[in-house]
């Protein structure tokens, strides 16, 4: 991302979400991304992950510059190369559990037999195989998560974006989904996660701060001392 | 995917059972009375033998005194049928390809010992009336125009009198004793029921056709009268079919077959020079109303769709339009309480087209299956139609009751009906949902 801004606009107010917001993420980094309430943070990981435009600059997603392209084609980079896990899990209530790992695979147009194989071997990493044919409903908050994050990787996805994914979840919990993930990231995935939890933070390679719709870059930062902000920064 | 949306709708259809069922009931109420009132007002107004409208042609002149026209609800109209010695005239022309005098009697038949005797219509008609109106048999023939004139002891039955009196068997070739006088059957008909009953409007145009079919010498040797309408302005005596037949009264139906508009023409100059004649020697005081009608026309002139059916038909669209509004209403708050898993499903990389797509065939799925109830609903409807109406006196015994039949054209009907009702009530919800910002709920859902 290249001086990213978004603007929310109403007939009397414009609120600048993100301002000339630059990030550069190299494959197989695991960021975090810190910052207060309202401070752009979920804009920021809307924007990455191509649920929302954005009003200038340049954002290109694994060597495609993704600011004009059509619903089609953005809808299909998300498809392939972005999975994402939500706070509130976000699985369809109405699906079982292999059928929501299989969302993302049917959109791809995957013949059944492989589309079997990857959501096979996804629930086997989240080691919920034997809870294929259960209800969300029917499931823990962490074992909801555990799909999710299987949901997310089903379609091996270069990119994770992560929206406070350990929010709803107990502190034991929550550091098993972070070992999850953690685990996915050693595999090769690159890992974009926003949270509030500092500890968890600390667990990322990298960290990036959010303030008032402004990136700070945090990682050059000497362990302990406080951090010296760099607005709109660029890391390799 | 269709498979995949199809079982999505279902999932969907089984998460909301009460708000499904209403908008169900809502499409199949709407559809439902349509068809019903489509199904009536087609059978009332199509044209039963369409495919002869431009040869098919019924002659009528106004042979009433000057005071008064013979239909004061219709005072524009010649009365519908012609008198004996005008009707005679015409028929003894060269120029129709075919032609056809005829009316209704009625006659007892009995068959067999054991047998009751049956009252029957009976329709007395010249012999052309079986090739001009294409009328199907399933045994044997009509009859030729020397067994008119002699007459030749010969009757054509209808299917029903067939399968009644020797069960569907061919009866061809055995005697049937009619008002007390043997008659071999020469002929059976295929089911046959043209509605309008085009050919007879005097006595109810939706009637069933008669049971029976004699050639017309028979009216004046068995001395006929006539069991249907008989239309008399003069005081004189009309008690017997030689009287009727020296009357004024108008009382036969005839039709011509005119092979093109050269034979048409020919024969408008024949009846209008016919009519000046008879003028000169005093007849046909009322200005001058000779018409030849096709049978379009013919149905058109004598209202057979009544303009109560066309009101009931604008009615029964503007019934289903607010089943329709209704189910837009219950569909759009249905698939808006859906919009976080739209978000998800778009954040997992559905496009706004796959997300409009499994909507719209959300909606196609509860459509159609608003249609079939619907079309159930109408058989339904119908069937009571046939139950209120069957014995109404002004339509008589297989008016409403013979025509309130479902059949290719109500299944038709649902068919359109339910196409038009999936882009009404899911174009625009299908819509809706596949534009909404997909980040909007992810996090709040």
């Amino acid at each position: 991302m290249r001086n990213v801004s978004k603007i929310y606009r109403t007939d009397v107010v414009e609120t600048h979400a993100l301002h000339s917001v630059s990030l550069e993420v190299s494959a197989g980094d695991f960021v975090a991304v810190t910052g207060p309430s309202g401070s752009g943070k979920t804009t920021f990981l809307n924007v990455a992950g191509l649920l929302e435009t954005f009003d200038s600059g340049r954002y290109e997603l694994d060597g495609t510059d993704v600011s004009t392209l059509s619903d089609r084609i953005r809808s299909r980079l998300r498809n392939e190369k972005i999975g994402f896990i939500f706070q509130s899990f976000n699985l369809i209530a109405d699906l079982d559990i292999y059928d929501n790992v299989d969302v993302p695979l049917r959109y791809r147009g995957m013949r059944a037999s492989h589309r079997h194989e990857r959501i096979t071997a996804a629930l086997e990493l989240v080691g919920l195989t034997s809870r294929m044919k259960h209800m969300p409903s029917q499931l823990s908050g962490g074992q909801q998560q555990r799909v999710a994050i299987a949901r997310a990787i089903a379609g091996e996805p270069a990119f994770l974006l992560a929206d406070e994914p350990t929010g709803n979840l107990d502190s034991t919990t929550a550091g098993q989904v972070m070992d999850l993930l953690e685990q996915i990231n050693n595999m090769g995935t690159t890992i974009v996660m926003v949270t509030h939890d500092p500890q968890l933070a600390r667990r990322a390679r990298r960290n990036v701060h959010v303030i008032d719709g402004q990136l700070l870059d945090m990682e050059n930062s000497a362990p302990g001392s406080k951090p010296a902000p760099r607005l709109g920064s660029t890391t390799a | 995917m269709l498979g995949y949306y199809l079982r999505l709708a279902l999932k969907s259809f089984a998460r909301d059972r009460g708000a499904t069922a209403l908008m169900l009931f809502a499409i199949a109420l709407g559809i439902g009375v349509c068809i019903m009132t489509l199904t009536v007002h087609h059978a009332m107004s199509s044209n039963p033998i369409w495919w002869k409208n431009d040869r098919l042609y019924t002659i009528t002149m106004d042979s009433w005194p000057p005071e008064r026209p013979a239909n004061l609800d219709l005072p524009d109209l010649p009365p519908t049928q012609l008198t004996y010695t005008d009707a005679n005239y015409f028929f003894n022309s060269a120029i129709p390809e075919r032609k056809v005098i005829m009316y209704q009697a009625t006659g007892v038949v009995l068959s067999g010992s054991e047998s009751k005797p049956v009252k029957i219509n009976t329709r007395i008609a010249t012999a052309d009336f079986f090739p001009m109106f294409d009328v199907p048999f399933r045994y044997g023939n009509g009859w030729s125009a020397h067994a008119d004139t002699g007459p030749e002891p010969v009757i054509v039955l209808s299917h029903d009198l067939n399968e009644k009196l020797f069960g569907g068997l061919n009866s061809v070739g055995r005697t049937l004793r009619w008002s007390n006088h043997d008659f071999r059957i020469v002929g059976v008909l295929e089911p046959w029921m043209p509605q309008p009953k085009f050919y007879d409007l005097t006595i109810g145009g939706f009637n069933e056709p008669e049971a029976a079919y004699l050639p017309w010498g028979w009216s004046k040797a068995l001395q006929l009268l006539s069991s249907g309408s008989i239309h008399c302005w003069k005081v004189e005596p009309a008690n017997t079919v030689d009287e009727l037949m020296s009357s004024e009264c108008a009382w036969i139906q005839m039709w011509v077959e005119l092979p093109d508009a050269a034979a048409r023409n020919r024969m408008q100059t024949l009846i209008d020079t016919y009519w000046a004649e008879q003028r000169k020697a005093g007849r046909f005081q009322r200005p001058r109303n000779n018409r030849l009608s096709n049978v379009g026309q013919w149905l058109e002139d004598h209202r057979v769709v009544q303009n109560d059916n066309r009101l009931l038909v604008g009615l029964a669209f503007a019934f289903l339009s607010v089943c329709l509004l209704n189910t837009v209403g219950l569909l759009l708050a249905k698939f808006m309480s859906g919009a976080p898993a739209a978000g998800v499903r778009r954040a997992l990389g559905a496009s706004r087209l796959q997300i409009f797509v499994q909507h719209l065939i959300q909606a196609g799925v509860l459509a159609l299956a608003g249609a079939l109830l619907g079309l159930g609903l109408s058989a339904l409807f119908l069937w009571g139609v046939r139950i209120l109406y069957g014995s109404d006196p002004q339509t008589g015994r297989g008016g409403y009751q013979a025509l309130a039949h479902f059949d290719s054209i109500g299944i038709a009907w649902a068919i359109a009906l339910a196409i038009g009702s999936v882009i009404i009530t899911g174009l625009y919800p299908a819509w809706r949902i596949g534009r909404m910002p997909p980040a909007r709920y992810l996090k709040s859902q």
